[in-house]
């Protein structure tokens, strides 16, 4: 923390640099642990039922007897996979959108619409009625994660659409009668990338939280799986017994997973 | 112009969440019979999809809720046994005293901490404050309500771990300063969570203040910081917070589910998941356009703010 605020003002390049390998590092972490692990989040020990964290127990067990840093590792490589699938499909949503927006007036008063139409109504809300229509389960989730956090990205895209398609490269290469197809493919479009990249990222620690938030009250993932989510809702049921460490660890565990990732695109951002 | 636009992005509101409801896999008539299901005949099932008009098209469908909304009447909700809008009325009326206490809290504190962060760049207290922000951005609200409940209910006792009042008291009976102390958790939680956005932003808006050349020029006439901030500063600064404030009021009612939930208080956010987890469709989508008007409302509010706090703004010259 101390060597990440001393270089504040004046290399955003290494900071960018290195949150990401810290980032990565974690990441690799959390894949790594759930290769070598196994099916242990599941393992339920009957002699040891919420002890609190010990030598033993590291982060004590839940009522089954289950290892709660097995549950919450698991839990947040959990997440992690669905907010990666939501936030690239997002990616993709808005990517699409704010191509089409820029095609014509009327579906670019259509697209913008749409997003009036998104942005007004509660984030949660919406997120919930969609669960609601796909009946739950990770798929609805990561649909429903998907289909509201594009509209800041697209919007994003679509100027910088418009702003691209006046550029005189551009202008030049439609003028020399190449085909729409090309200019979009090979002017356009890497051009847009590290947009996207940026804008996933950004994406990618809402995602996380509105999965845990949407699971925790029951429209996620099921209750079977080792989610956040669900590993908090349990612990709501024993919070008033003073098993504190079932509350408090596996939240710390996402705080610090959505910190990271949320450093990592904020210094992108400002490093790109 | 505003209001037409609002109204045709209600409708769309209306048409998207009838869609989504018309998609759900869940029977309405199963979720309306519940545990009696099996007792019902088939002959009798159809009287009642009859009854409620399931055996029309969707379209049709449509066209008698949105007939009925225009006329005010919601439709009823099974959970609770009472109409849509009865429900909606009395746990708004509860969930008012969370949401607008939280909403006051976090837009004056947020404010001011960005106001001091802003003012001088770089300080310790600036660091501080900026840390803090991260970190509540990041963080859980549900988690954090858990949290301010293990502390400072179960560990310390200071406050009650449930509901808007005594267990078993009824609602006229609760004094005032009961209730307040109920509330007193659910909305320190909830404005702890909406303070960093507007913190942020407004100490976004500080720092360029304090590099430009008004402050440079004040500087200059031997002005002291404080000056600078609080004379310059604090009229330049609160646009953002103010628009923000209005604009946010989206997320501030999706905390307000989970803290609701977590506090087991019982206002709006906690009857919104009780018609989820129990398939009482007419209040789900009573839910959801009230809500959508509200937040729509917010941002009303906030594009109009903007016009008299900065004048140059509603006469076009920016």
């Amino acid at each position: 923390m101390r060597l990440v605020l001393t270089s504040q003002s004046d290399q955003p390049r290494l900071r960018a640099a290195f949150s990401l390998g810290i980032t990565t590092l974690l990441v690799m972490g959390l894949v790594a642990s759930q290769w070598l692990l196994g099916d242990s989040a599941q393992q339920m020990q009957f002699d040891a039922r919420l002890a609190p964290p010990s030598i033993d127990h590291w982060l004590g067990t839940d009522a089954l007897g289950r290892e709660l840093w097995a549950r919450t590792l698991a839990g947040l490589a959990l997440s992690f996979w669905v907010g990666c699938l939501a936030a690239l499909l997002s990616t993709l949503i808005a990517l699409s959108l704010a191509a089409l927006a820029t095609l014509s007036a009327r579906l670019d008063a259509l697209v913008s619409l749409l997003i009036d139409t998104l942005l007004s109504v509660p984030h949660l809300i919406l997120l919930m009625l969609i669960a609601f229509a796909l009946g739950g389960g990770t798929q609805a989730v990561i649909i429903a994660v998907a289909v509201t956090h594009w509209p800041s990205l697209a919007r994003v895209l679509r100027a910088e659409l418009l702003h691209l398609r006046q550029a005189p490269y551009v202008r030049i290469s439609r003028a020399l009668g190449k085909t729409r197809w090309f200019v979009l493919h090979d002017h356009l479009l890497p051009h847009l990338l590290p947009h996207c990249l940026v804008g996933a990222l950004l994406l990618f620690p809402h995602a996380i939280l509105h999965e845990a938030a949407l699971t925790f009250l029951g429209f996620g993932l099921s209750p079977s799986q080792p989610a956040i989510g669900v590993l908090l809702a349990d612990a709501m049921r024993y919070l008033n017994s003073g098993y504190w460490w079932l509350g408090v660890f596996p939240g710390l565990g996402l705080l610090l997973m959505v910190l990271s990732f949320e450093r990592l695109s904020s210094h992108l951002r400002r490093a790109l | 112009m505003r209001l037409t636009h609002l109204s045709v992005v209600l409708l769309c509101v209306a048409l998207v969440s009838f869609g989504l409801m018309m998609v759900s896999p869940i029977d309405p008539i199963d979720a309306y019979l519940g545990p009696q299901m099996a007792q019902v005949s088939p002959e009798q099932r159809e009287l009642i999809a009859q009854r409620w008009g399931f055996d029309e098209s969707p379209a049709v469908q449509f066209g008698h809720w949105l007939r009925q909304l225009v006329g005010g009447d919601l439709g009823w909700s099974h959970v609770y046994n009472q109409p849509v809008s009865d429900v909606i009325g009395q746990r708004f009326q509860r969930s008012i005293a969370l949401l607008g206490g939280a909403w006051l809290l976090s837009a004056l504190l947020g404010f001011s901490l960005g106001v001091v962060a802003g003012a001088k760049e770089g300080s310790r207290l600036d660091k501080i404050i900026t840390t803090y922000a991260y970190i509540t951005a990041s963080t859980p609200a549900f988690w954090l309500a858990i949290l301010a409940v293990l502390l400072f209910s179960v560990m310390l006792g200071w406050t009650p771990t449930c509901c808007a009042g005594p267990a078993g008291a009824l609602n006229q009976d609760v004094s005032f300063a009961t209730r307040l102390h109920h509330l007193l958790l659910p909305v320190a939680t909830l404005a702890l969570l909406g303070i960093a956005s507007i913190t942020l932003h407004t100490r976004t808006r500080m720092l360029a203040l304090m590099r430009s050349d008004v402050a440079i020029y004040a500087f200059a006439q031997g002005a002291s910081r404080i000056d600078v901030a609080w004379r310059h500063g604090l009229r330049h600064a609160s646009l953002p917070a103010v628009t923000l404030a209005f604009a946010s009021l989206g997320e501030l009612f999706g905390g307000s589910i989970l803290v609701e939930q977590v506090f087991a208080y019982p206002g709006l956010g906690q009857a919104t998941v009780a018609a989820g987890l129990r398939s009482d469709v007419p209040l789900l989508l009573g839910i959801a356009l009230f809500t959508t008007l509200f937040v729509s409302v917010g941002n009303m509010i906030a594009n109009t703010l903007y016009g008299v706090i900065d004048p140059r703004i509603r006469q076009g010259e920016l």
